[in-house]
């Protein structure tokens, strides 16, 4: 920055510039390599990232040894990345922006919709992966406006369990509709156990567990102040007021209602298989599966379907985006969906698959009538599902605290209406 | 970014080009230097400010006059739509809802903070045996990380089986207190732990100011024969009032944007009823993904802020004066 200079004064001045331009120098060059640093990133062409939500230890475990199993096969190194779940789906947005997404990227069903409106996934039929042997169902729940773009390894939906002691002891049978239900739980009700445990906590936990009640009623989230919706939130009023269902229930999550029910302080309760892992290791714990009970008799039980989905984002990189699918080829193989089936509790999403399953994990066969029927949330609505769902947490959780039904759910209809 | 290097550096090019005159400094030359060095001793300062401060503030605002959505991440195109963001958050009924719940969360935590925090300040002041101990021992929750604070208080006060309900039970009092269940309690209930977490903060500020009053004053007080009452209000707080700017300033920055502390304990629920501006903005922004109407509602708590803090910097320069 200064030249040498012949005499000693100014050699003294370019000295004391120096003393100033040496901390900016420094500052700027912190400033710029940071800055840069977050742009360019080299990639190895044998390295291949799949970002997903596996921070549990045990599904990190699983994901990895299916990474390793199918590197291998691929002549590859598949790294895995995971990040909790409730911050996937910006952090993916914000790599998207820096140009630094993974090659593969588990979302969450329900999310899925949001990232491929906006551009952001190859649909999977161009990188050569087919559908034969899913159920539509499943293909639907991967599929936004009509594109396939997300694989499932394997789905999950909601059933009811319960706990075989309380019943047998009351000499019960197990609840096969709503009328059967309310009154079961109400005769299980009993000093500080509830008859029945479910979650219409606000978030996705009370929406996802809304579903069934609603669905199987032959409401749907297009019209949220239908009469059929109505009747199903009016069905959760009367447990509620009957005293069968606690009056924590808006504030619970699923894991809140699956400690309640492990605590014997519910005889019965609303919840998925990723509950099962730890329901077994409860000891003295004797429970069983069932499919969520209907209006009717004869009525489908509607479940929700939940779970993953491996999608390739668009990285622009055509050659790798290949490679990804062939990664998720591999992942979502019929071997692999078994062992993370059974490793998982959830149900294959393959046919074949589900069907060598279901010999293998009988005990959950309740859950794979359950999945046949079910139906993913974003069908009808796609990326609109967020202000639909935020709009009828609110509603159910006024109507559970008070409000009538119907009133809640028309402003819950006005509200997303408004909000397109 | 480039820029931004390029003048950071810039202020030392023309006294490097000055080093290479060969006549004797003049006094002008030496006091524009002189400037010269004062601007690169600030330059550091601004540079953070305006990357880490100026920067996000202004795109905030650019922000909420944008369709920024998450299709902007992969193009990075967000239109301009005038007001629109603007008019649907503030036509959007929970706005108003979760600004007046701001309001009360913000004035009922800051009230029991701070008579709760002086009164233990007070109470500390005086010497006797276990001071020392008691006093750390009140700062527990201030260690405590907000989140698990959330979620104790939240088994803490679960209507069936939390500890408080049985409690309350075993005395007679009911037990029956629907805290977190109620669209009326819940913010009350709330509030009760914002203020246990801010009791610690409040204290330890007061006990501070307190050691700063001079003895001599009381002594004087009670030579005239005024009541505890009286020299309380006459002598301590008038000197302790900076102490109490600062601390009810700071308190309200940190309470007005609470939001940790409310998704650990309801999510804004049960419907809708602890729903403040700082839970409002982070569901329109990374829950529906409408970035433009988060950084509205986020514009509107910088705003709140900003109002205080000009009153802050007010009431400090009448202090110099």
């Amino acid at each position: 920055m200064t030249e040498p200079s012949p005499d000693g004064r100014t050699r003294r001045r370019g000295r004391r510039t120096r003393r100033i331009a040496v901390p900016l120098t420094v500052v700027s060059a912190i400033v710029a390599g940071t800055v840069l640093s977050g742009c360019g990133r080299q990639q190895d062409p044998d390295v291949y990232t799949v970002m997903n939500s596996s921070t549990d230890e045990s599904y990190h475990r699983w994901d990895g040894d299916t990474l390793k199993r199918c590197g291998k096969e691929l002549g590859i190194t598949i790294e895995q990345q995971s990040v909790p779940a409730s911050q996937l789906m910006t952090k993916a947005l914000r790599m998207a922006s820096s140009k630094s997404l993974p090659d593969v990227l588990q979302l969450d069903a329900s999310e899925m919709p949001t990232f491929a409106e906006a551009g952001g996934l190859i649909p999977l039929k161009d990188l050569g992966l087919t559908t034969t042997d899913i159920p539509d169902g499943i293909v639907d729940f991967g599929s936004y406006d009509g594109k396939y773009y997300g694989a499932a390894r394997t789905v999950n939906t909601l059933a009811l369990f319960y706990n075989k002691d309380i019943l047998d002891k009351a000499g019960l049978a197990v609840p096969t509709t709503w009328d059967e239900m309310r009154e079961t739980a109400a005769e299980l009700t009993q000093g500080k156990r509830y008859g029945l445990a479910l979650s219409a906590g606000g978030a996705e936990d009370g929406v996802f567990q809304f579903t069934p009640f609603m669905w199987s009623n032959g409401g749907d989230e297009t019209k949220l102040d239908s009469p059929e919706v109505a009747g199903a939130l009016d069905y959760w009023k009367a447990l509620l007021k009957d005293g069968s269902l606690s009056k924590s229930t808006v504030n619970w999550t699923q894991a809140d209602v699956n400690d309640q029910f492990m605590a014997g302080n519910a005889a019965m309760m609303i919840n998925g298989p990723w509950q099962v892992e730890t329901l077994n290791a409860k000891k003295g714990l004797d429970w069983g599966i069932a499919e969520i009970p209907v209006p009717k008799a004869g009525d489908d039980s509607v479940g929700p379907l939940g779970g993953g989905i491996l999608t390739v984002p668009n990285t622009g990189d055509g050659e790798r985006e290949k490679k990804a699918a062939e990664i998720i080829g591999c992942m979502a193989g019929e071997q692999e969906q078994i062992t993370y089936a059974l490793n998982s509790w959830m149900v294959p999403a393959n046919t074949r698959a589900a069907a060598v399953w279901r010999t293998k994990a009988p005990e959950l066969a309740a859950l794979a009538g359950q999945v046949s029927t079910a139906r993913s949330r974003t069908a009808k609505v796609g990326a609109r599902w967020s202000s639909v769902s935020l709009a009828l947490q609110s509603a159910f959780q006024s109507a559970l605290t008070g409000e009538s039904s119907e009133a809640a759910l028309k402003r819950a209809q006005q509200r997303v209406t408004s909000g397109n | 970014m480039a820029s931004t290097t390029a003048s950071a550096a810039l202020p030392a090019d023309p006294a490097a080009d000055a080093g290479k005159a060969e006549k004797p400094p003049s006094p002008l030359r030496a006091k524009r230097r002189r400037q010269l060095a004062q601007w690169g001793f600030i330059a550091p300062a601004v540079l953070f400010m305006a990357l880490f401060f100026g920067y996000p503030l202004v795109r905030n605002i650019v922000m909420s006059f944008q369709d920024y959505s998450p299709s902007t991440f992969f193009t990075g195109e967000a239109p301009f739509n005038g007001l629109d963001n603007w008019r649907n958050v503030f036509d959007d009924g929970l706005f108003g809802k979760a600004l007046w719940q701001t309001v009360l969360f913000t004035v009922g935590s800051l009230a029991g903070q701070f008579c709760i925090g002086l009164a233990l300040a007070v109470f500390f002041s005086r010497r006797f045996p276990l001071n020392g101990i008691l006093r750390s021992l009140i700062l527990l929750p201030w260690l405590v990380p907000m989140v698990v604070s959330g979620i104790v208080w939240r088994r803490i006060f679960d209507q069936d089986t939390g500890v408080l309900n049985s409690f309350l039970g075993t005395l007679g009092l009911g037990g029956d207190t629907p805290w977190l269940t109620s669209t009326s309690m819940a913010l009350v209930s709330v509030i009760l732990v914002n203020i246990w977490i801010g009791i610690p903060f409040n204290m330890v500020i007061l006990y501070g100011g307190l050691q700063e009053v001079p003895k001599e004053l009381h002594e004087a007080a009670a030579l005239d024969g005024a009541s505890a009452w009286r020299t309380f209000r006459s002598v301590t707080l008038p000197v302790l009032k900076p102490v109490i700017t600062v601390v009810l300033v700071l308190g309200f920055m940190s309470t007005v944007k609470i939001l940790d502390l409310v998704l650990a304990l309801t999510d804004g629920g049960p419907a809708d009823s602890t729903q403040t501006l700082g839970t409002l903005t982070y569901q329109n922004s990374f829950v529906q993904m409408d970035f433009g109407a988060g950084a509205v509602v986020g514009n509107v708590l910088i705003l709140i802020s900003a109002v205080f803090a000009v009153f802050y910097l007010r009431a400090n320069r009448n202090e110099g004066k």
